[in-house]
C-alpha cells in the first residue's frame, strides 16, 4: 500500500517538476535554447521508452532508434497530406508501435534468445536506414509528402492548434508540449510498474520460466512492453520532427547507440536514471562538440567504456547507494 | 557464358568479402562467445596502418600482409587486457563495452586523420574474361580469402595450440581443469581475431576507400553472417557467408546494391527465426 | 473415471540419449505419488514434458482426458499444474512476498492474494521471510519459497522435484506434513532419494530407471522389491538413500 502511494506521489512529483520546467523555461530561454532544449526532451523521451523495455522488460533492443525514426517519419507523411496536423499524431504514435508489436511478434514468439534479438533490432534498423536513404528520386512519395532520400523531409508542418490549421504551435508551445509528454510518459510508466501487469513483466525478466510455470504468458507480455516501448519512441520521434526535421539519420546506429548509453548511464532498471542520463550526456556532447580538437564521439566511447566497467549498475542506483550510506 | 562467369566472378568475390571481414568477428565469438563490436574500427584500423605504412615507403604487400595484422593484433591484446578481461561472462556488457570502444576509436580517429576519404589504389589491374574485364585484384581476395581460411583451419587442425583452443572451445572449464591456462588462450585468441580483422580491412581497403567511420558499414553486416553461420566458427561463416554473399550479389544484379543488402538482411532475419541457433547449430554441428 | 493426467508412451529423446523412454503413467484425483529412481533416470525429464518445457518426441499427455500435448507451459500451468523444478526456480529480485503474491495474483485480487500468500509463507513456517529478497535466501530456505510459491494457488495437481534437498531435518519432517495436508484437496506427485521421507508420506511410489517405469506398486512391495535394489545398489556409496534391509 504504501510502495503504490510512493510511486503515486513520485508520479505527481514528476507531472509538478514538468509543469515548473514547462512554465518557467520558456520565459528565460532563447527561441534557439527552447528548440534545443525540446531536444533534449525528445530524446530523454527515447532513453525513457528504452529504460522500461530494456530495464524493466529485460529486452535488449539495439533497433530504439528504428521506432523513434518510425514516429517521426509517419508524423511528418501524415502532416503533409492530412489537412489537420493534430490528426497525425495518432498515426505518428500507432505506426511505431504496430512495427514494435509486429517485430516483437517474430521474436517472442519464435522464442529467439537474447543475443539473437540484439542482432534482429539492430538488422532491422539498418534495413530501415538503407531504405529510407535511397528514397531519394521523386517516385518514393507517398501522398503529397516526398520521401527525400538522405535529405529527409525538411518541409514537416508543425503541430497547430487542434481545430485549427491554420495556427501552427510556436516552438515554445512545442517545448511545453514535449515537457509534458515526458512528464506523461514518466507517470505513466511508474504507475504501469505498480499495476499487476508491471510486476509481471518484472517478474518475468528476473525469471522466465517461473512466470510460465504459474501461468504467465511470457510471450505477450514481452510483446505488450515492447509495444508500449515503441509508441513512447514513436512520439519522442514526432516531437522530434516538430523542431528539427526528419531525415534518415533518426535511424542510424549512431542513434541507437547513444540511447543504450544514457540508460547504461543513468542506470538500466531505473526511470529518472536514464532521463538524467539522457540529459547530462547530450549536455556532454553538445559541450564536447564546442572543443575545436576533441572529437564528441571519443568522450561518448570512453564514457561508456568507463561506465560498464566502473559503475555497471548506472549512476542512479550508484549515487542512491551512496546516499543511503551517508544517512543510515 | 561469359557474362555468367562475370557473374559468378561477382558473386564469389561478393561472398569471399563477407567471409574475410567476418572471420576475426567469427574467431573471437566462436573461442570465447564475445561479441566484439568494435570489431568494424580494427577493420578501419588495419586499413589505417596499411596506408600509414605505405606512406611511409614500405612495399605495399609487406604493408598489406604484415603491418596491418601486427598493429591490429597489438591493439587487441590491449583491448584484451583493459576491457575485456574485466568482463568475462557478462555477454551484454562486454557488448556495450565494445561499442563504446568502437564510438572511441571512431572519434581518435577521426581526430588525428580527419573526415576525409583516403585509401590506395587496387594493385594487379584488370583481367579480361572474353567481352567482360574483372579487376586482378577481385581475383586476388578470393585467393587471399581462401588461403586464410585455410590456414586458420590448419592451426585449429594440426597444431597443439589449436588443439588446446578446441577444446578450450568446447568445454573451458574441462580445459582449465586439466591445466590449460584459458586466460592465455582468451587472450591470444583475441589478439588472433583482433590481427585478422586487421589483416582484412587491409585486404578490403583498395576496394572500399578508407574513412573513419567505414567500420560501421561493416559491423552489421559481419555480426549477421557470423550469428547466422551459428556456433562453429568456419563452418558457420562460410556458410553463411556463401548464402548471404549470393543473395546480396544476385539482389544486387536483380535491383540495386541497397535493395540488395535489404534482401541480404531480410534473409538472415528469416533464417534467425527458422534456425534460432544459426545455420550450424542444425547442420555441420561436429565441424570446426 | 478418467485419470486427472496420464501419460500414453511419453518419449523425450536428445540426439542419441533417450530420456523418457515410452512411459504410461497415469494419476489419479487425489492422489499421492511418489517417484524414484537413481540419478539420470529421466524424472526430471518427465516433468519437464508434462509441464511443457519440453516437447515430448512421442506420445501424448492427457489431463482429464483432453490431449494437452504440446501446450505452451503457461497453458499447461492455467490448467491447475504447479511445479516445483528441481533447482529451485525463483524470482531473485523479488522479496519472497512479492514472488508468492504474484503466484496467486492471477485468480484473485490485489488484497486477497496478498493474504493468501502471506498464509503460504507461514503455513511453511518462514512468514518472517516475508519481505527478505530471494536471491539473498539460504539454499533451505529457496526451496521453501518455491513450495510457498507452487502449493498458493493451490493447484489440483502438485509436481514436487526433489523438494527437500538441502533441508534441515526439521524442515524435512514440516515439508512431509505439509504434502500430506495438500494432498487432502489436491493431487501430489513428489520425487525423493529420501526413504525415511518416503515411508513417511507412504503412498503408491514409481520406480523410473532409464527412462522406462521399472515399477509400480504400494509402499512395501516396492521397497521390499530385488529389482529396486539392483537399481539403487548401482549407485555410488555417498549417495543418500539408505537401502532398506
Ligand atoms: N537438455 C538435455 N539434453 C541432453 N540430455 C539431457 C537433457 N536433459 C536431460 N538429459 C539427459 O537425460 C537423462 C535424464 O536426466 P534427468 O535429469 O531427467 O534425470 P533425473 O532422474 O531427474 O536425475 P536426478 O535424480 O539426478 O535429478 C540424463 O541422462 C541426462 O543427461
Ligand atoms: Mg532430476
Amino acid at each position: 500500500m504504501t510502495e503504490d502511494r510512493r510511486a503515486l506521489l513520485q508520479a505527481v512529483l514528476a507531472l509538478l517538476a514538468a509543469g515548473f520546467a514547462a512554465w518557467w523555461l520558456p520565459q528565460v530561454l532563447e527561441l534557439f535554447a527552447i528548440i534545443n532544449a525540446t531536444v533534449y526532451v525528445a530524446m530523454a523521451l527515447l532513453a525513457l521508452s528504452l529504460a522500461l523495455v530494456w530495464g524493466f522488460g529485460g529486452i535488449l533492443c539495439f533497433g530504439q532508434a528504428a521506432f523513434f525514426g518510425l514516429g517521426g517519419y509517419a508524423y511528418a507523411v501524415a502532416a503533409l497530406n492530412l489537412p489537420d496536423t493534430t490528426y497525425a499524431i495518432p498515426i505518428a504514435l500507432g505506426v511505431p508501435m504496430l512495427a514494435a508489436a509486429a517485430l516483437g511478434y517474430v521474436m517472442f514468439y519464435g522464442k529467439v534468445s537474447d543475443v539473437y534479438m540484439g542482432v534482429i533490432t539492430l538488422t532491422v534498423t539498418l534495413i530501415l536506414f538503407n531504405f529510407i536513404n535511397s528514397t531519394a528520386g521523386d517516385e518514393w512519395r507517398i501522398g503529397a509528402a516526398p520521401l527525400g532520400g538522405f535529405n529527409g523531409i525538411p518541409a514537416t508542418p508543425p503541430l497547430n492548434v487542434p481545430g485549427d490549421p491554420g495556427t501552427a504551435l510556436a516552438p515554445e508551445q512545442i517545448f511545453v508540449i514535449a515537457v509534458a509528454c515526458l512528464g506523461g510518459c514518466y507517470a505513466v510508466c511508474k504507475l504501469v510498474l505498480r499495476s499487476h501487469f508491471g510486476r509481471v513483466v518484472v517478474a518475468i525478466r528476473e525469471n522466465e520460466l517461473r512466470a510460465a510455470l504459474l501461468g504467465y504468458d511470457v510471450r505477450f507480455h514481452k510483446l505488450a512492453i515492447f509495444a508500449i516501448g515503441g509508441l513512447m519512441a514513436g512520439l519522442a520521434g514526432m516531437l522530434f520532427a516538430n523542431c528539427v526535421f526528419v531525415s534518415p539519420t533518426m535511424f542510424s546506429l549512431a542513434y541507437s547507440g547513444q540511447v543504450i548509453i544514457w540508460v547504461m548511464v543513468g542506470g538500466v532498471g531505473t526511470l529518472l536514471g536514464p532521463i538524467i542520463g539522457a540529459m547530462l550526456l547530450q549536455a556532454l556532447t553538445a559541450w564536447a562538440g564546442t572543443l575545436p580538437e576533441v572529437n564528441p564521439s571519443l568522450i561518448l566511447g570512453l564514457v561508456l567504456v568507463v561506465a560498464v566497467l566502473a559503475i555497471p549498475r548506472g549512476l542512479q542506483p550508484t549515487l542512491a547507494a551512496l546516499f543511503r550510506r551517508r544517512t543510515p | 557464358m561469359d557474362l555468367a562467369l562475370a557473374t559468378g566472378i561477382q558473386a564469389l568475390s561478393g561472398i569471399a568479402t563477407l567471409l574475410l571481414i567476418s572471420l576475426g568477428l567469427a574467431i573471437v565469438f566462436g573461442m570465447m562467445r564475445v561479441i566484439n563490436l568494435a570489431h568494424g574500427e580494427f577493420l578501419m584500423l588495419g586499413a589505417y596502418s596499411a596506408i600509414l605504412a605505405v606512406e611511409a615507403g614500405i612495399n605495399l604487400w609487406v604493408a598489406m600482409l604484415v603491418v596491418a595484422p601486427l598493429c591490429v593484433g597489438l591493439l587487441g591484446v590491449v583491448v584484451e587486457r583493459l576491457v575485456i578481461r574485466r568482463l568475462y561472462g557478462r555477454m551484454v556488457d562486454t557488448m556495450l563495452a565494445t561499442w563504446g570502444l568502437s564510438l572511441a576509436l571512431v572519434g581518435a580517429v577521426t581526430m588525428i586523420f580527419g573526415n576525409t576519404v583516403a585509401g590506395f589504389s587496387a594493385p594487379l589491374g584488370s583481367v579480361q574474361i572474353g567481352a567482360y574485364s574483372t579487376s586482378g585484384y577481385g581475383l586476388f581476395l578470393i585467393a587471399a580469402t581462401l588461403v586464410l581460411l585455410a590456414a586458420v583451419w590448419a592451426v585449429l587442425r594440426f597444431t597443439l595450440a589449436g588443439l588446446v583452443a578446441r577444446g578450450t572451445m568446447q568445454n573451458a572449464g574441462m580445459a582449465a581443469a586439466l591445466g590449460v591456462p584459458t586466460e592465455r588462450v582468451y587472450a591470444l585468441s583475441f589478439a588472433a581475431g583482433a590481427a585478422v580483422s586487421g589483416l582484412a580491412g587491409a585486404l578490403i581497403a583498395p576496394m572500399s576507400g578508407v574513412v573513419p567511420t567505414m567500420g560501421t558499414a561493416y559491423i552489421a553486416r559481419s555480426f549477421i553472417t557470423v550469428i547466422t553461420g551459428g556456433a562453429s566458427m568456419l563452418a558457420g561463416t562460410s556458410s553463411a557467408a556463401g548464402l548471404l554473399g549470393s543473395v546480396n550479389t544476385l539482389g544486387t544484379f536483380a535491383t540495386t546494391p541497397v535493395l540488395g543488402e535489404v534482401l541480404m538482411l531480410a534473409i538472415a532475419i528469416v533464417l534467425l527465426r527458422l534456425l534460432p541457433q544459426g545455420i550450424t547449430g542444425r547442420f555441420f554441428r561436429r565441424s570446426l | 473415471m478418467t485419470a486427472l493426467l496420464a501419460t500414453e508412451g511419453l518419449t523425450m529423446r536428445f540426439g542419441g540419449v533417450v530420456a523418457v523412454d515410452d512411459v504410461n503413467l497415469s494419476v489419479a484425483e487425489r492422489e499421492l505419488r511418489c517417484l524414484i529412481g537413481p540419478n539420470g533416470a529421466g524424472k526430471s525429464t518427465f516433468f519437464r514434458c508434462l509441464t511443457g518445457q519440453y516437447r515430448p518426441t512421442a506420445g501424448r499427455i492427457l489431463w482429464r482426458g483432453r490431449d494437452i500435448t504440446g501446450l505452451e507451459p503457461h497453458a499447461i500451468a492455467r490448467l491447475g499444474i504447479g511445479i516445483k523444478t528441481q533447482v529451485p526456480s525463483l524470482f531473485d529480485g523479488l522479496t519472497a512476498l512479492e514472488g508468492v503474491t504474484l503466484a496467486v495474483r492471477r485468480k484473485h485480487g490485489e488484497r486477497e492474494a496478498k493474504r493468501r500468500a502471506m498464509a503460504a509463507l507461514e503455513r511453511l513456517g518462514i512468514g518472517e521471510l516475508a519481505e527478505a529478497q530471494v536471491g539473498l535466501l539460504a539454499h533451505g530456505q529457496r526451496q521453501l519459497v518455491e513450495l510457498a510459491t507452487v502449493v498458493a494457488p493451490e493447484p489440483d495437481l502438485i509436481i514436487l522435484d526433489e523438494p527437500t534437498a538441502g533441508m534441515s531435518a526439521e524442515e524435512t519432517a514440516g515439508t512431509a506434513t505439509l504434502i500430506r495436508e495438500m494432498n487432502r484437496d489436491h493431487a501430489v506427485i513428489v520425487v525423493e532419494h529420501d526413504m525415511q521421507f518416503i515411508r513417511a508420506i507412504a503412498s503408491g511410489i514409481t520406480v523410473f530407471h532409464q527412462g522406462r517405469i521399472l515399477v509400480e506398486d504400494c509402499a512395501e512391495r516396492v521397497l521390499a522389491d530385488p529389482r529396486v535394489h539392483d537399481v539403487y545398489l548401482g549407485r555410488p556409496p555417498e549417495a543418500r538413500m539408505a537401502v532398506p534391509a
